[in-house]
């Protein structure tokens, strides 16, 4: 069992108080995932800058003089805003690949746990209150997001096993099942060149969605090829830098609830998730169908 | 009629209220307010008591129930009247998966649609779908009946023993060992009650009958190498 929530905006007007439903929505879902919670959000994008947002499990003594390093390191300015365990490094949009591949050198244990123009990723072990508190996400704000609590299954809960996972520039999934063929499916796509961090089965789903999209692919093209490629259960929920999308397995036992209005698209494991969204009653309310794709784009 | 506001006095409070009608009925007519999704609202219940739910609920709706009828004013969750004993469950939205699970007798009404594995393992409930309802439904379902309005998912009556499956509808595909049978009188009949009692204003004559073939109760020589 695992809790997934999302929310895709279409009002505008809604995106100050991001934060603050994800993760109302977020906290209902603890009795499907105490053990860990994490939310990925979209944010706004500043011309030509790339974020990316790092973890340690010693953030006083890793951020202290981060930024000035990898400055240096990559030959441009850096800014890091730190937030907890983790830190938002601003660097140039050109630079962030030779930024990502420089933090290896000068920090040993920091986890880079998303890349990209406007994505932010946060994780931790923990209630997901004491989680959105840490992190303070209900002051956040952002065109979409996804959360997921987490009850672990195939890989330990470490914040590295936490959801939501990115293997690409703004890419993210998170996932309630477990997948059977993630170690082949693992080796595979790491000979194909992927970067895959973890021994967590999600973790390779993302890849492979990542590594699909790499090659042409559009979200939908495949989120429906993982439908054939995948095996296992899946509930699968994936953001892009301006799309949101949904697939279910063909059996579909893992649940799934969305409600769309005029303002906004939401997806939650369960309608308790949902309850406390604007415009909930007179939302269209429906559960989406078992090996079928859904995405929406802004 | 008592009135129970589930977000403030809380789901043991309810179902605790509830069950006190067991053995002495003292109030016949409740209402819950602001269920907003909660789980196993009105589960256990075994007394002749209306039960109204204004709104949508979680999981296992109404499960376990005996003699009492439940309304639900929005959709349910999974598992809805899982395991029913008598009684009725009227759902006037959607019903998620498994809707009617394992039950043995009394009636399940969903207006809206069904999703996957509706009345499966059924052991002689009812279950009057007025939508769709998705796959694997009914599978290995024993006894009852399952009707549906609209049309059926995948896999349709899988494993099936001697529940009856009447469709109005398209039948994506059916599942192992369940064929379409003949429409007899007393099948008219029974297609008749349900419609009447569940309140369709469905025709019996629009419906195809399903059932099982009946080759898989015994073990079959010939399939030995299959295993």
């Amino acid at each position: 069992m695992c809790g997934i929530v999302g929310l895709f905006l279409k009002d505008k007007s809604l995106e100050p108080k991001l934060g603050a439903m994800l993760s109302e929505m977020l906290i209902t879902m603890t009795d499907r995932g105490p053990d860990s919670a994490g939310i990925a959000i979209y944010g706004s994008d500043s011309d030509g800058v790339g974020k990316l947002t790092v973890q340690s499990d010693d953030p006083q003594v890793d951020f202290e003089t981060l930024a000035d390093e990898l400055g240096d390191a990559i030959g441009a300015p850096v800014a890091l805003s730190r937030n907890d365990t983790h830190a938002i490094l601003d660097v140039p949009g050109d630079k962030l690949e030779a930024a990502r591949d420089a933090l290896g050198g000068l920090r040993e244990g920091l986890r880079i746990m998303s890349a990209g123009d406007v994505i932010e990723i946060f994780k931790e072990v923990g209630l997901p209150r004491d989680v959105s508190e840490r992190f303070d996400l209900p002051a956040m704000s952002g065109t979409h997001g996804i959360g997921h609590t987490r009850m672990a299954t195939e890989s330990a809960v470490t914040t590295e096993g936490a959801h939501p996972f990115s293997t690409g520039s703004d890419q993210c999934l998170v996932h309630n099942g477990s997948l059977s063929n993630h170690n082949s499916l693992r080796r595979k796509l790491i000979r194909e060149g992927m970067r895959i961090e973890s021994m967590n089965d999600t973790e390779v789903g993302a890849a492979y969605l990542t590594w699909k999209m790499r090659n042409g692919a559009s979200l939908g093209e495949a989120l429906e090829s993982s439908i054939d490629d995948l095996d296992g259960f899946f509930t699968f929920v994936v953001g892009t830098k301006d799309g949101f999308g949904v697939v279910r397995d063909p059996i579909a036992c893992k649940p799934a609830v969305m409600a769309e209005t005029d303002q906004y698209v939401a997806f939650g494991s369960e309608y308790r998730a949902l309850v406390n969204l604007p415009g909930i009653e007179e939302a269209r309310v429906w559960e989406p169908e078992p090996a079928t794709v859904y995405f929406w784009k802004h | 009629m008592q009135t129970y506001n589930l977000e403030a006095d809380g789901l043991r409070g309810l179902n605790s209220a509830l069950h006190a009608q067991n053995d002495t009925v003292t109030e016949d007519s409740w209402e819950v307010t602001n269920p907003k999704g909660s789980h196993a609202i009105a589960c256990g219940l075994d007394a002749p008591i209306e039960v109204t739910i204004k709104g949508s609920t979680g999981y296992y709706c109404a499960g376990m129930n005996q003699r009492a009828t439940v309304h639900v004013e929005g959709s349910v969750g999974p598992g809805v009247a899982e395991n029913m004993m008598s009684g009725q469950v009227i759902v006037a939205g959607d019903a998620s998966q498994y809707a009617g699970a394992t039950a043995h007798g009394g009636l399940l009404v969903v207006r809206g649609n069904a999703s996957s594995r509706c009345g499966i393992s059924l052991k002689g409930a009812d279950i009057v779908v007025q939508g769709n309802i998705g796959h694997m439904s009914a599978f290995m379902a024993q006894a009852g009946n399952l009707v549906v309005c609209g049309d059926a998912g995948d896999a349709l009556g899988d494993s099936l023993y001697e529940a009856r499956i009447f469709v109005r509808g398209t039948v994506k595909s059916l599942g192992a060992d369940c064929v379409e049978k003949e429409m007899r009188p007393e099948h008219l009949e029974i297609l008749k009650y349900l419609l009447e009692r569940s309140g369709c204003d469905a025709k019996p004559e629009e419906f195809r009958r399903y059932g099982s073939a009946r080759q898989l109760y015994n073990f079959d020589v010939d399939n030995a190498q299959a295993y």
